[in-house]
């Protein structure tokens, strides 16, 4: 089902939550909404399932708005962050939760609702649990269970908040796999939320990259990693440098001096230029580069990072260094980057504005 | 067995713990002792008077003074007060604890206090209030005359000053088991598909019901033992308006002691048998299944 939100507010008493947010869901897709704490993506989520309505705007499910229908009526599968599973149910009761509590003309009889429970069961690989409780169970266990239980109603959206949040690291990695193939195997409509970038990236169709209550970026895991439209973006997706430089007759310059970086097209001023960690290259010769002095190195799995301090005002990087190149204590280190983004400093806040240069060698 | 010698350390750095904690012997001993003899002197010695005083003419004196119709009378209007008093300060805490723990709304804390209230006015004051309301010098009084409705010096008074006693015990223990709870077992009956009857009844209801258990536990001894308030309000109306501990006071007023102890047998063993049962609760509280808490 396709889900439109047009230009919805959220105030909580004076605090606003989401300023004008805007963006549409295909049916099928798999959509991650990515944010640091703070940035509204639960609420928005929220939102969309109908356990808060909007101050302001709509939304809209398949065509009909649905901004003030209650969530029992939005029949979406809400998956919480805590499972929210009743603990006074058996896994079974649990999943058939759903389906008992419709009105006798719509209930299926309880052989049905028992078979379907069993069946979502096995669907989440927990064939022989049916009978235990929540508290006998582990988090990858529960998370599947209340999985299971939002799609016994047939949702027509599936809505996890922080599906993997609680979850170790190597439970985190196979569930993720696992909701995946899921999600391609039903293919129900699905929204996560989720700070972990890694995991937007790895698991989405689609990101939304959202900060202060705002949209930053909309786009595939390609879109977000390759082409970050902001400087917040850039700094929240992967690793980044940023260098404060200035921008003076189309040159970028550091400490006054040229670094042999062209600004196409960004204005002269101040400028922020962002870049990778593993996108630079390291310059032995002559010629303009940034300089600066090491001031700790880290070994890593199959490099170095580095961390250098730049010019007079000793602004940190940090970028990486192949692990055959000999980096001496507070040594010098002369750098280019091969990719990089030149955002302008200041200036009104523009979201989505064309006013920044990207650049690839 | 890897399992096995963790459980076995983790043993040992408690015990080691414990003794980098622990007082000398001797002053251990000498602690034990005063808290016991503590104990012995105030609570386990009254408690037995009680029933020594009341069994002094032997079993026959003490059946015969609890079945005597005045004392029938005063437990049966014991238990309809706490009848009528307990259930509706069950209804009233959760509806009150619901609120409180689950909504955000304008005059919570004032709710909060207000609820709490009961418990820091003393007793005769709460009597009080009611013959100040009800009473032939109030403004409602005339009036409740003319339609002939009793209030003070009758079983409705009895029932308000109990009620207002007891109002915050069912509230106090759901607020904070609610509250640490959260709402998010509520919204997903709710996604489900539930109506709030049905959210209420097979989530919410189920979640709380160890601590309203609890709650009623300690509203109903409350309820049958309260006497300042119902003191103020009832009259002292033999046979009519007096309930088991008025009835012991008025006895004992009598010099009729065996009676008395009798009478007060009964209230000491309620409140013993609130004891056990409060316990077993508790362990319930603490089991695994039970609902965590505190």
């Amino acid at each position: 089902m396709d889900v439109r939100i047009i230009n919805v507010r959220k105030e909580f008493g004076r605090f606003p939550a989401l300023h004008d947010v805007s963006l549409d869901i295909r049916s099928g897709e798999l959509v991650a909404l990515l944010g640091p704490s703070g940035s509204g993506k639960t609420t928005l989520l929220r939102l969309i399932a109908g356990l808060e309505f909007p101050t302001g705007g709509a939304i809209h499910f398949g065509g009909e708005d649905a901004s003030l229908t209650p969530v029992q009526e939005r029949n979406v599968g809400f998956v919480f962050q805590s499972y929210a599973l009743f603990r006074h149910m058996t896994v079974l009761d649990n999943i058939a939760f759903g389906l008992r509590v419709r009105p006798r003309s719509t209930r299926p009889s309880r052989r049905e609702i028992r078979d379907r429970a069993m069946e979502l069961l096995e669907l989440v690989q927990l064939q022989g649990l049916d009978k235990r409780f929540p508290t006998q169970l582990s988090g990858g266990q529960r998370q599947r269970v209340a999985l299971a239980r939002a799609l016994a109603i047939e949702p027509r959206l599936l809505l996890l908040d922080e599906p993997f949040g609680a979850l170790d690291a190597k439970v985190r990695r196979e569930l993720r796999r696992w909701l995946r193939e899921l999600h391609d195997k039903t293919g129900h409509t699905t929204v996560f939320v989720t700070h972990d970038q890694e995991e937007a990236l790895e698991l989405a169709d689609r990101i939304v990259v959202m900060s202060q209550g705002r949209i930053e970026q909309v786009g595939s895991p390609d879109d977000i990693y390759d082409h970050p439209n902001s400087p917040f973006v850039f700094g929240f997706i992967g690793e980044s440098s940023a260098l404060p430089v200035h921008v003076q007759d189309g040159q970028v310059q550091v400490a006054d001096r040229p670094v042999g970086i062209l600004a196409n097209g960004c204005g002269d001023g101040d400028a922020t230029l962002f870049f990778r960690p593993q996108e630079v290259e390291i310059v032995d010769g002559p010629g303009p580069v940034i300089a600066g002095v090491v001031v700790a190195t880290r070994r890593r799995e199959t490099n170095r990072r580095v961390d250098l301090e730049i010019g007079a005002a000793r602004h940190r990087i940090e970028i990486e260094v192949p692990l055959d190149r000999d980096i001496h204590g507070s040594g010098r280190l002369a750098l280019r980057p091969r990719r990089w983004k030149l955002y302008p400093v200041a200036g009104p806040r523009e979201p989505n504005a064309g006013n920044q240069v990207e650049f690839v060698d | 067995m890897a399992p096995d010698t963790a459980l076995m350390r983790e043993d040992a750095t408690a015990r080691v713990a414990m003794q980098a904690t622990t007082e000398s012997r001797r002053s251990r001993i000498a602690l034990i002792l005063c808290a016991t003899g503590f104990l012995f002197l105030f609570l386990v010695l009254p408690l037995a008077a009680v029933f020594v005083e009341a069994l002094r003419q032997g079993f026959g004196a003490y059946l015969s003074a609890l079945t005597e119709p005045d004392a029938l009378a005063a437990i049966r209007l014991t238990l309809v007060v706490a009848a009528i008093a307990v259930p509706s300060n069950a209804i009233f805490g959760v509806t009150a604890a619901w609120a409180i723990a689950k909504f955000e709304f304008r005059g919570k804390t004032f709710l909060t206090t207000l609820i709490d209230l009961p418990f820091s006015v003393s007793p005769v004051i709460s009597g009080l209030i009611y013959v100040l309301l009800f009473g032939a010098g109030s403004a409602l009084g005339p009036w409740l005359q003319r339609h002939g409705i009793e209030v003070l010096f009758a079983i409705p008074g009895i029932v308000l000053a109990t009620i207002f006693v007891t109002f915050p015990f069912v509230a106090r223990e759901l607020i904070p088991l609610m509250q640490d709870q959260g709402t998010a077992d509520e919204e997903a009956a709710l996604s489900l598909g539930a109506s709030g009857w049905q959210t209420f009844w097979r989530v919410t209801l189920p979640n709380i019901k160890w601590g309203l258990l609890y709650g009623v536990l300690l509203c109903t001894a409350r309820a049958m033992g309260e006497f300042g308030a119902v003191s103020v309000v009832s009259g002292h109306i033999r046979g009519l308006t007096n309930t088991m501990p008025l009835y012991v006071e008025i006895l004992y007023n009598e010099y009729s002691f065996v009676a008395a102890f009798a009478v007060a047998s009964l209230l000491a063993l309620l409140a013993l048998m609130t004891l056990v049962l409060k316990t077993l609760l508790e362990l319930r509280f603490s089991s695994p299944h039970g609902v965590a808490r505190h």
